[in-house]
């Protein structure tokens, strides 16, 4: 079936298996490989992208749903060589190691901050909980989080 | 006036620097294996057995190459070479004929033009399978009577240490009964790779790998081609943990796309990546320790058993590993550890992050716990006065000649600060309890526990492996100034080894612009990225060519100086004459100045029959420190506070060290409280996410760590290997904690709630420790059969094109002795 979205501003056309998930239509049909596919099953957060304004698993989003309707990603962040203050913070906290949950992370993360600018630490832990890390042990992500609220300054990334 | 400022280098060794793939990462234009296209690239998948024990009486393949879109289907008939592979042992079939061995074999492979056709077509499929009974219990594995998985038996290794006199009289003994589950690395990166065919009849391979020539040795063979028409590229790698030293998807996608003509790319979802990669071996453990009044351990008994599933992998390594290290990181002059490894019809297990030393950590620490509360002992003094340090002698008859500061790792733990203490009950906030704002009660049954644990690993491979690596450094100078091309096969996974190995260019060559070249098989091996060895080994490496290049380039700038005599460096992008400037490097750099070396660790010794030998080349020490909180009513807990204190050698990257500890900690908390492979009659039940836990950001405590830097002789900067340590200790010290807490036995991870409420006993052995099979040993079992592949040829590669200046590129550069 086809499919028209609008993909980090830019209205973009594919054709899709009418099972495709919305991750499935933005790594394969679109090559936007910046959403990462760690479960498929909604557990890991890599996948976190904006469904007009929302922050979904775009692993458990039907490719149809999202026909006609506002996705951004992680690659709809910055342009060219920027990088926003949170992926900023997470190359200076040390919060990426082998870097597969890193977008997912960097994604919710933005979201968070959009919409609690202070967060204390037991409400990073609560809005992170559906992302998984293997590799760092989270310590240096909240550090990330941390860092990037104070670099934004409480203003709305 | 003047004042001199010396030029200095920035980025070098020590500095916590951005890592050089930390950009790409956060932005998610970092390419991971799984997310390689090629133009006309077809997917292939795997169809697998879902019986541990059958045999195969035929395969139907017809209607999936009538499903339009499927390319090809292949069957272990269509493997032109050698039909089996194996990392030490060729003894796993790249497609099943015959015999399946384990449910998850893969019996055919396919490729078709979308994912979803080539699901769709290996549904198609039909294998006809004539069932057969099973053995999945490692203990009955050792019976006369039980199914054979192998020819030549279920026993894949038995290892047998005898040193000084096991019968030694004792004040004191304490006996234990422990049991390890199957953990899974679970890296978040699935298996992937792309397969391109290539003009001259041989492929060219895209992998998220461990060890780039340890897979192209084995995958050649079994494509009936010579190792230079295979070619393999390291692709970005999603984690590891020991999940990609086997072997999955390489030798399928490898044969689709030769089959084929086209590209071929093989990505595992979730579910598959459990049943593709190989998991942490279950262990069952019996201990008896032996002390003085005094607390001086006098004796270790330790029978070690361990499930290796079908295949043997790197069970033969693991299962000496675990003997070796059994008695824990003490003096203990008498002891007899018996450790078997068997095969049996469940997956296969090998490498995982610890590596057969985190099962008897678990158990030699529990051991020490009990040891302290029978003599009315503190359970850190007692550690602390059988604590190993250089000079001790080991069980093996090794004598530990690095630097052994266990004494120093297990004060700074127990000297870090505590955490603040809980609120009286009812008064803390809900999401702080065990089991967050779900938790039913509101801390009435709350108890506090600490514990405390030690261990060790080696660091490198062992038991006489020469694992060397090799590195080619270049130097060579643009518009913009000088620049190192470091170009070395060694495996980034996520630990950082690129980001170590650009610093380590940067202080032996003084110039801060560092290109690490991507990884292939077009340079020498380097060895794997396990056995936290690559910041030992392939920093040796580079070390070495640096200094080889330095030498070169310092040749050239004598003949050029009027006063050639004097102590030339590198600094800032200068060369300095007794320290002063004479030029910049790039001056000097007409021509490119390029080296290739090779590090060797201090030579292993294997095994003897007694098991007396040196097997290992250099040991990292850690310990951490517990705290936990547990519900005794729901059985829930929360882990308040790691503290960790590591023997680390030299940090050349605090932040990475931190993180690793952090990240190994993680893992080691995964196993004690919910991490398990849960298989039942060979199957495994809980493939996802979903059903397999691990740690989240709400399960994470903060983790305090302490860096104990004491420079190890010999290696470069006196680094050690970070990676493993906090994963072996983390488990053992948070049971601990568990039990401190409870007051309960908790003798098998990982601890569920059942067992902290008191619905559940302490896990009992079900039959006595099986008596030491006859006839085996020290060499593993396949060893006899003819199936060892031979790690050690890769060492015996020819020699490069294009070695530069180096008159012997393979002319060895040998740490330890500094010799
Ligand atoms: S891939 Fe979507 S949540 Fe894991
Ligand atoms: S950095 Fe590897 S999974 Fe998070």
């Amino acid at each position: 079936m086809r499919v028209r979205v609008r993909v980090n501003g830019a209205w973009r056309t594919a054709e899709v298996w009418p099972g495709a998930s919305l991750l499935a239509l933005l790594r394969d049909a679109l090559g936007l490989c910046g959403s990462k596919n760690a479960c498929e099953q909604g557990e890991c957060g890599s996948c976190s992208v904006w469904l007009d304004g929302e922050l979904v698993c775009a692993c458990l989003v039907l490719a149809a749903q999202a026909d006609g309707r506002e996705v951004r990603t992680v690659e709809g962040l910055t342009t060219g060589e920027d990088l926003h203050p949170v992926q900023r913070a997470f190359v200076e906290a040390g919060a990426v190691q082998c870097g597969f949950c890193t977008p997912g992370f960097v994604v919710a993360v933005v979201d968070l901050l959009s919409r609690d600018p202070d967060p204390d630490e037991p409400r990073i832990r609560e809005a992170l909980s559906g992302n998984l890390c293997r590799c760092t042990g989270y310590q240096k992500i909240l550090d990330a989080v941390r860092l990037a609220a104070s670099k934004l300054g409480g203003s709305s990334p | 006036m003047s004042v001199r400022t010396l030029p200095v280098t920035r980025g070098g060794i020590g500095e916590s620097v951005p890592r050089v793939d930390a950009v790409p990462k956060a932005k998610g234009t970092f390419l991971f294996a799984s997310d390689l296209w090629a133009e006309d690239m077809l997917w292939g998948f795997t169809v697998r057995s879902p019986h541990p024990h059958a045999r195969i009486r035929s395969i139907d393949v017809s209607g999936a190459l009538a499903h339009p879109g499927v390319r090809a289907v292949l069957l272990a008939g269509d493997v032109p070479g050698r039909k089996t592979y194996g990392l030490e042992f060729a003894d796993q079939p790249v497609l099943a004929w015959d015999r399946v061995r384990y449910a998850g074999e893969p019996v055919a492979i396919g490729a078709a033009e979308d994912p979803e056709t080539a699901r769709r077509a290996g549904e198609r499929i039909v294998v006809d399978y004539e069932v057969l009974p099973a053995v999945t219990d490692m203990a009955q594995a050792l019976r006369a009577d039980a199914p054979r998985v192998h020819d030549f038996g279920n026993v894949l290794r038995h290892v047998h240490i005898v040193h000084g006199d096991p019968d030694a009289p004792a004040d004191v003994w304490v006996e234990g009964y422990y049991e390890t589950a199957v953990q899974d690395q679970a890296p978040l990166g699935p298996e992937a790779g792309l397969a391109i065919p290539a003009p001259d009849g041989g492929v060219d391979l895209y992998v998220a790998t461990q060890w780039l020539h340890v897979d192209r040795q084995q995958i050649a063979p079994c494509l009936g081609l010579p190792a230079h028409k295979v070619r393999l590229h390291l692709a970005g790698v999603g984690g590891a943990f020991g999940a990609r030293e086997d072997l999955s998807m390489q030798i399928h996608a490898s044969l689709l796309a030769l089959r084929t003509g086209r590209p071929v790319k093989i990505a595992y979802g979730r579910e598959e990546s459990f049943l593709g990669h190989v998991h942490r071996h279950p262990a069952r453990i019996w201990m008896r320790h032996g002390a003085r009044r005094d607390g001086t351990l006098v004796c270790v008994r330790a029978r070690i058993l361990v499930d290796g599933g079908a295949y043997a992998s790197s069970s033969a390594a693991v299962i000496g590993n675990a003997s070796t290290f059994a008695c824990g990181p003490y003096e203990v002059p008498n002891a007899l550890v018996d450790g078997t490894a068997v095969y049996t019809h469940n997956p296969p297990c090998g490498a995982m992050r610890g590596f057969g030393a985190v099962q008897v950590c678990f158990a030699h620490e529990a051991q020490m716990d009990r040891l302290a509360r029978a003599l009315g002992r503190d359970p850190v003094e007692l550690r602390l006065r059988n604590a190993l340090r250089t000079s001790s002698v080991l069980p093996t008859g090794q004598v530990v000649r690095g630097s052994a500061p266990v004494a120093a790792v297990i004060r700074r733990c127990a000297a870090l600060p505590l955490p603040p203490e809980a609120p009286p009950a009812g008064r803390g906030d809900p999401r702080a309890y065990p089991g967050g704002c779900g938790n039913v009660s509101r801390g009435e049954r709350l108890r506090r526990g600490v514990g405390f644990a030690v261990g060790y690993k080696n660091i490198a491979y062992s038991e006489g492996f020469d694992d060397a690596s090799a590195a080619r450094v270049r130097l060579r100078a643009d518009a913009a100034g000088p620049i190192a091309e470091v170009r070395s096969a060694a495996a980034e996974v996520g630990q950082g080894i690129h980001t170590i190995l650009a610093q380590i260019a940067r202080t032996e060559l003084g110039v801060e612009r560092v290109a690490i070249l991507p990884p292939d098989t077009g340079v020498g091996s380097a060895g794997s990225t396990s056995a936290s060895r690559q910041t030992m080994m392939s920093g040796g490496a580079v070390q070495a060519a640096c200094a080889a290049v330095r030498e070169a380039l310092f040749a050239r700038v004598r003949r050029s100086l009027a006063r050639p005599r004097g102590e030339l460096r590198l600094a800032g992008g200068l060369v300095l004459l007794d320290g002063e400037p004479v030029g910049p490097i790039a001056a000097f750099l007409d021509e490119p100045v390029e080296a290739e070396r090779v590090y060797h660790h201090r030579p292993t010794r294997p095994l003897d029959a007694r098991g007396q030998g040196e097997p290992h080349a250099a040991f990292a020490f850690a310990a951490e420190r517990a705290v936990v909180e547990v519900d005794e009513e729901l059985g829930l807990v929360r882990v308040v506070q790691i503290a960790a204190a590591q023997d680390v050698g030299r940090a050349l990257h605090p932040q990475s060290v931190q993180g690793q500890i952090e990240g190994g900690t993680a893992q080691g908390l995964g196993l004690a409280l919910m991490e398990e492979l849960q298989l039942r009659d060979g199957r495994i039940r809980n493939a996802s996410f979903t059903d397999y836990l691990i740690p989240t950001i709400a399960d994470m405590p903060p983790v305090v760590s302490a860096l104990v830097e004491e420079p190890e002789p010999g290696a470069p900067y006196g680094a050690k290997g970070v990676g493993e340590p906090a994963t072996i200790v983390a488990t053992a010290a948070i049971v601990a904690a568990l039990r401190d807490a409870t007051g309960r036995e908790l003798n098998r991870v990982p601890v569920r709630p059942d067992d902290l409420a008191g619905l559940a006993p302490p896990v009992a052995p079900v039959a006595p420790p099986p008596p030491p099979p006859q006839g085996s040993g020290p060499e593993p079992v396949p060893w006899a059969h003819g199936l060892a592949t031979g790690q050690h040829e890769l060492l015996q590669e020819p020699a490069h094109e294009g070695a530069g200046e180096d008159p012997r590129p393979w002319e060895r550069t040998r740490g330890g002795t500094g010799s």
